[in-house]
């Protein structure tokens, strides 16, 4: 190829291209230029689909056409001559409802570039103002170089893009009202917030993605100060009284549901209560809510292991041949039971019927979930923290007016992570509740910092946000003026109560004789490598046995003096013998059951390990 | 003197291991350049792990050569022997080029490139007769030398490659030397890249004694396990300062001589100290079970027990700190 194109004149060698159909070689046009521009100009007409991208650098000699999809792909307004094709009458029939987006793109007003596109050939403006007879489009609204989340965010243009970034993932995680008919739906697991509120300062697109309708926040006084130590480290003080005035409060739905299903051999599950002659009959407190049907029954107070649909199913394994032709069927209990911390009310049953055509049965529990320490919360610029601390009303400080912040943040939350925004939004809502409208914070064209001052001066305010707050404890005036004003924020959904777990004894796996692990497992934390040196960094010999094995698998092995191997109990006989040399000397060794493994696993591998014995402490 | 020494049972493996290793995590993956050597010698991580691992050749080796003591404030003639000893080869200051069609290879010698490392045409002309000996018919004008040999393609082919590497002058191994001012003794001295400790040794003018070369390999070679123990802690610490971490020189010390236990420096890790622990559980539980298993089985090994995980994996006390001390009854 380069020596093909060292022949020809330099003027030859910009026009051929190569042209290439998603990825894929189509062949060689002579004027790279020209096929561009028709192809431009029959996609604008219509004539190819508008799903088409080009892209030609100049002199590369290869022209990509890609149609393809998975593509990120942004509208722009195309501009011919200097002037942009969307004029002031579109807009207006757009008003008026009698022209769609879709139209737009019909007439070729506006259309759709993918990167490579709009890298290679597209010349793009950002205002109007800056166009030139060089620009080909016009990007429509600056704010929209960010996604759908962000761009419902305030002063996004203020804060550094790391936290927008982790701010649009929290809202992900916000709670608020997801769907109307939440009390007909069976989710598995779905939050509904109390009063959601739509936020004193919002954005263009705001309203336009209709997040006014499901709103998933509330608007909490704020004061940046620090609380006596209980706001450390993104920890924030909640207002107790506010709390209890359901700010943040919001209720969890979870599901489980169970069928009739059917097996092999024509046997069947069958939904009742058990009898105690059922194989893992649990206590019968456990079955006492439920109906005849099996089914618990609706608002019912339910704790963990509670039963919430009892199920018979038939035997796991096929059962022995009888001795006597009657074969009494031994069934198993195989309940749905309330899960670890599932404490709550049974919101609905649902009795339905599964794709197999088994009797389903869904069962919706309810709890409430007040805001708690530990709960998560987070403003729209990233700012997450967790409660420290529930503080009654009387003990929070309040401004000359009476205003008691709802929330405390700590300063140090600020400098470091840059998120101006955030004040920004603080300073805007204040100025908004004052006001009685909502105050605009759109990127890069937002009210501007200096007319919330200015208005938030008209009300007597200071200007720039900051009041004299008194103690609530001694009632003097604190030293520093406090920052304090009125932000969205959001309740995430990383609530404690559904994540509290202890153990102190518990199941342990069936292989290893070692604690399970995991929270639906009523598992232990793990004690890893790396804490197992540090304690014996710390020469904590004994910490370390008693982590490592008595907390987790210890074991009596019987060790066969003679030949070192591990011994068997014979139960009949009652005495202890080795099954290698027969001996009968047998000592009792404490050890790991994992050691023991280890030592099956070795002779698997056809290596006979022997265990010396020595006295105790030698 | 007493009250510095370490508690008995103390584990200072451990400790070391995490004090060494916990800065690690923070060490930068930037790497700084040395004053005067185009090749970058890799500090950081990179180098940490190189001097971990012991590698016989590292990245890139550096050689400071100090002068005798009359000429080490002198500037020209540490030039002059920074001159003398850079290698250079025949190819580094001629273009070769071979032609089959009349089994002659034409050398084109860069005389002015030549001039400043202090060559003639003339010289050239003597080394190549000096290792081909009469094999080939020499011609040459100017900067041109025409080498006429009458032997089939393949051997033409050695020849060339022979010739290309033919040493002009300077020592093997070295190369880049460039002259260094040493701010705080005002010494002059030579930093040269690669390593040959052998034939620096014969070096005129060179103060044989202050030569250090950053190749930990090169010096245990030459100067022993001690000597070697030493450029290790030199250059682990020089790692860690240079990206600003604290580590107490002890720590440092205990790895050093761990690694050089044995009477070489070996590589932490499979190959070395971990490969080679005493204990056949330990060993297992590092790396490849098996074979480590194997051949304990096949050598009939008897594991003591004396040490930390062994002692973990059975699940008794270690014997260490607390676990150190047994208690006899009295009789």
């Amino acid at each position: 190829m380069m020596t093909t194109h060292k022949e020809k004149s330099p003027k030859e060698k910009t026009k051929r291209a190569v042209v290439y159909l998603n990825g894929l070689y189509m062949g060689f046009h002579d004027n790279a230029e020209e096929l561009v521009r028709e192809i431009i100009s029959k996609r604008r007409s219509g004539e190819l689909t508008p799903n088409l991208n080009v892209s030609y650098q100049a002199g590369s000699g290869e022209i990509h056409l890609n149609t393809s999809g998975g593509r990120i792909r942004r509208p722009y307004i195309i501009v011919k001559n200097g002037k942009p094709l969307l004029t002031k009458e579109h807009i207006d029939k757009l008003k008026a409802n009698e022209l769609s987006w879709n139209d737009l793109i019909a007439k070729g007003i506006i259309e759709y570039l993918d990167a490579e596109e709009e890298g290679t050939l597209a010349h793009v403006a950002t205002t109007e103002e800056e166009l030139t007879s060089e620009h080909t489009h016009l990007e429509i609204d600056n704010s929209s170089i960010t996604g759908v989340i962000v761009s419902t965010f305030p002063y996004p243009d203020h804060n550094s893009s790391p936290r927008l970034t982790m701010a649009s993932s929290m809202m992900k995680q916000s709670l608020g009202l997801y769907s109307v008919n939440f009390n007909y739906r069976q989710d598995s697991r779905a939050h509904v917030q109390f009063y959601p509120q739509v936020p004193l300062v919002q954005t263009s697109s705001y309203k336009a993605l209709n997040f006014d309708k499901r709103p998933a926040g509330q608007n909490f006084v704020v004061a940046v100060m620090s609380y006596y130590g209980y706001n450390m480290s993104d920890a924030v003080v909640l207002n107790k009284n506010s709390i209890d005035r359901a700010l943040g409060r919001s209720v969890f739905y979870k599901t489980y549901e169970t069928e009739e299903r059917r097996y092999p051999g024509g046997q069947k599950d069958k939904l009742m209560v058990p009898t105690p002659n059922i194989v893992g009959y649990r206590e019968e407190e456990l079955y006492k809510n439920l109906d005849e049907d099996g089914i618990i029954m609706p608002e019912v107070s339910i704790k963990p292991r509670d039963v919430l649909i009892g199920k018979v199913s038939p035997p796991r394994f096929m059962e022995e041949v009888a001795t006597f032709g009657i074969t009494e069927e031994k069934r198993r209990e195989n309940s749905i039971t309330a899960k670890g911390g599932d404490y709550g009310t049974v919101d609905s049953v649902m009795l339905s019927e599964s794709l197999a055509g088994n009797k389903l049965v869904k069962v919706k529990l309810r709890s409430l979930k007040i805001p708690e320490v530990g709960d998560k919360f987070a403003s729209r610029h990233g700012q997450k923290g967790v409660v420290g601390y529930l503080c009654p009303q009387e003990d929070l400080p309040f401004t000359k007016d009476g205003i008691v912040p709802d929330l405390i943040i700590n300063p140090h939350a600020i400098p470091s992570r840059t998120t101006a925004g955030h004040i920004l939004e603080m300073l805007g809502g204040k100025v908004a509740s004052m006001s009685g409208r909502t105050v605009n914070g759109t990127m890069f064209s937002g009210e501007k910092e200096d007319d919330l001052r200015a208005e938030l001066k008209k009300y007597g305010f200071n200007e720039a946000g900051e009041e004299e707050l008194y103690d609530g404890i001694t009632g003097e005036k604190l030293k520093a003026k406090i920052f304090i004003g009125v932000i969205y924020y959001q309740r995430l959904h990383h609530l404690v109560s559904n994540k509290m777990h202890v153990r102190s004894r518990g199941p342990v796996q069936l292989l290893t004789h070692q604690p399970t692990e995991g929270k639906a497992r009523e598992g232990g934390l793990r004690f890893g490598e790396m804490e197992r040196d540090c304690l014996i960094g710390y020469g904590a010999s004994q910490l370390i046995k008693e982590r490592l094995l008595e907390e987790s698998d210890k074991m009596i092995a019987l060790v066969c003096a003679n030949c070192g191997s591990l011994g068997v109990h014979d139960y009949v006989k009652r005495r202890d013998y080795c099954p290698v040399c027969k001996g009968t000397r047998m000592e009792k060794i404490e050890m790991s059951y994992a050691f023991k493994l280890l030592l099956d696993e070795i002779k698997s591998l056809g290596i006979f390990p022997r265990l010396k014995i020595g006295e105790k402490g030698k | 003197m007493g009250k510095k020494l370490i508690d008995s049972g103390e584990a200072v493996g451990i400790i070391a291991a995490q004090s060494l290793g916990e800065p690690g995590t923070q060490m930068t993956m930037r790497t700084f350049h040395y004053a005067g050597v185009a090749e970058q010698v890799p500090t950081g991580l990179p180098r940490l792990i190189e001097l971990v691992d012991a590698r016989r050749e590292p990245t890139q080796s550096l050689t400071d050569i100090y002068l005798e003591d009359e000429f080490v404030k002198d500037k020209k003639k540490n030039e002059e022997v920074a001159a003398a000893l850079e290698h250079v080869s025949l190819s580094d200051v001629c273009a070769v080029t071979e032609n089959f069609a009349k089994k002659e290879l034409r050398i084109k010698v860069d005389t002015k490139f030549a001039q400043t490392k202090g060559i003639t045409v003339r010289d050239i002309i003597n080394k190549i007769k000096e290792v081909l000996g009469k094999s080939g018919k020499i011609k040459s004008k100017n900067d041109q030398i025409l080498l006429h040999i009458n032997a089939t393609y393949q051997k033409l082919r050695r020849i060339t490659m022979k010739v290309k590497s033919i040493p002009l002058k300077g020592i093997k191994g070295l190369s880049k030397a460039t002259v260094v001012y040493n701010e705080k003794t005002g010494e002059y001295f030579i930093r040269a890249g690669g390593y040959n400790l052998h034939d620096l040794k014969k070096a005129e003018h060179v103060n044989f004694s202050r030569v250090y070369t950053n190749n930990v390999r090169e010096i245990e070679k030459h100067f022993g396990i001690e000597a070697g123990r030493n450029a290790l802690l030199k250059e682990i610490r020089q790692v860690m300062d240079l990206q600003g971490l604290t580590v107490d020189v002890r720590h440092i010390m205990l790895l050093a001589d761990a690694m050089c236990s044995r009477g070489m420096i070996e590589p932490v890790g499979r190959h070395g100290l971990s490969g080679r622990k005493s204990s056949v559980l330990a060993r297992a539980a590092f790396e490849e079970t098996v074979k480590h298993l194997v051949n304990a089985s096949i050598e009939g090994e008897e594991d003591p027990l004396n040490g930390v995980t062994e002692n973990i994996i059975i699940g008794q006390t270690v014997k260490l700190g607390t676990g150190k001390v047994r208690l006899i009854m009295r009789q």
